[in-house]
């Protein structure tokens, strides 16, 4: 969900974008990292751990912890925190270690 | 960011690599006021401060800014990579500067991977840089300066805090911190813990315990809270990456925050050509971060030939003033850090040695 009103800072929103999320189309703000849309859009689950397969989000938010890995426009282990979102932009949650075969 | 500045001011060409798409660091979601004296910034929050940093950084045209860019090693030809732009990029400076920061502390329980378990300082990324409210009912674990004042940011953007749960017997931040959420009525449950998250997908409730005066669970005094967000704000460690990998001297200094380097009064490590300044050296807040990335900028660039009938002066006064920062009952812990870490006082164990000459 995101903040309408604050008591100190002001959200100076940019132009609307569409990106999708395993298929789905999801909207976003120009300048939002890919995390945060998928955040404000109630998506939690960014990726599954490399063993068990657990489900993972976004721990640390500035690039430092692995934990938000996920794959964008086909490559894997994207730092999505860090990764601005782009219009049309195709992000998928990510599988174990994501696959670099290609 | 203040190395840079100092270097330029000096006459030094200066590069920044920076990981994130803005300068600013940490400061740019930090939107409380700064303590102590006017000096030092006191009463401006970190937002305008990194702003201000910002705008003089790029008016600067000694100063080259790459953003997005990640540094990736230093090697014998005393050369640093960096991957910028998709391409791997050599950069032969003579003086390096290493203010990578910190990384935000683990705390070991059940389910603490799960999705909507963050540190606090995501918690302020999503919330104060974009506007995003991490869950609705959030408990934090840790009742430090920075879990109170996340506190307080939540309450601030209409989130409900259920619980602040410190371990310790009482509260490890500021009184005035802590008033501020006591009076919105959030509950600060000292000498307890986290015994696990619940949930399958995402948090979904925590299970919260006391603990007795040797820090262990009381058993049958488990309480389920419920809760969508676990907010971790258990204390930061340096993120010393790169000098680990450079292989300046390390060692464990509890009170600085884990491993650091081991550096001289002028922030110079073991290795002649690199200094390092701010949380990288050791967890402290940022005035001294700002003042150490003057020093450290400063010394560098007049080891190089800039220099000025002043230089000594100035050395003394940002000294001065970072030792009058540290004065007091507050900055004991960092005295002590940091006499190990310039080996005036045993310092811990240096956990990379095994990792000298592993190339």
């Amino acid at each position: 969900m995101r903040i309408k009103e604050h008591p100190i800072l002001d959200f100076d929103r940019k132009e609307e974008i569409t990106f999708t999320y395993n298929g789905k189309e999801i909207k976003a703000y120009e300048g939002e990292t890919i995390a945060a849309a998928l955040y404000a859009a109630g998506i939690r689950v960014l990726k599954t751990s490399s063993k068990y397969e657990r489900p993972r989000g976004l721990f640390c938010a500035i690039g430092n912890c692995s934990s938000c890995h996920m794959v964008v426009n086909g490559t894997p282990n994207v730092k999505t925190c860090i990764t601005k979102v782009e219009e049309g932009m195709v992000v998928e949650q990510e599988v174990g270690k994501g696959d670099v075969s290609d | 960011m203040t190395a840079a500045l100092k270097a330029a001011q000096k006459g030094a060409s200066v590069i920044i690599v920076e990981k994130y798409h803005e300068l600013g660091g940490q400061l740019i979601k930090q939107t409380h006021r700064f303590f102590g004296s006017k000096e030092e910034q006191a009463g401006i929050r970190g937002i305008a401060i990194a702003d201000e940093l910002t705008k003089k950084i790029e008016s600067n045209d000694k100063i080259k800014v790459l953003t997005e860019a990640t540094a990736q090693g230093y090697y014998e030809d005393k050369v640093i990579t960096v991957s910028y732009q998709e391409q791997f990029q050599k950069i032969k400076p003579k003086k390096v500067i290493i203010a990578t920061g910190a990384s935000e502390k683990m705390l070991a329980f059940e389910n603490n991977d799960l999705p909507g378990v963050y540190g606090a300082g995501a918690v302020q990324t999503l919330m104060n840089l974009y506007g995003i409210l991490p869950g609705e009912k959030v408990v934090m674990v840790g009742a430090g300066n920075i879990g109170l004042i996340v506190s307080y940011q939540l309450l601030q953007a209409g989130v409900k805090v259920v619980a602040v749960i410190e371990a310790a017997p009482k509260i490890g931040g500021y009184l005035v911190h802590a008033s501020k959420i006591r009076r919105a009525k959030v509950p600060i449950y000292t000498s307890h813990s986290i015994k696990r998250a619940i949930g399958e997908k995402s948090v979904e409730a925590v299970e919260m315990v006391k603990l007795d005066e040797n820090w262990n669970m009381v058993e049958g005094s488990e309480q389920i809270i419920e809760a969508d967000t676990v907010c971790l704000a258990v204390g930061l460690r340096p993120l010393t990456d790169l000098l680990i990998q450079a292989e300046c001297e390390m060692a464990y200094i509890p009170e600085l925050g884990g491993d650091v380097p081991l550096r001289d009064e002028n922030l110079k490590t073991t290795n002649e050509q690199i200094f390092v300044a701010g949380d990288a050296a050791g967890i402290e807040e940022a005035t001294a971060a700002m003042l150490e990335g003057e020093l450290a900028g400063l010394k560098a660039v007049s080891e190089i030939g800039y220099t000025d009938p002043d230089i000594f002066e100035e050395l003394n006064r940002l000294k001065e003033e970072l030792k009058k920062l540290r004065n007091g009952p507050v900055g004991k812990v960092i005295r002590k850090g940091l006499k190990k870490a310039r080996g005036k006082e045993d310092a811990g164990k240096n956990r990379y040695s095994h990792i000298r000459g592993y190339r």
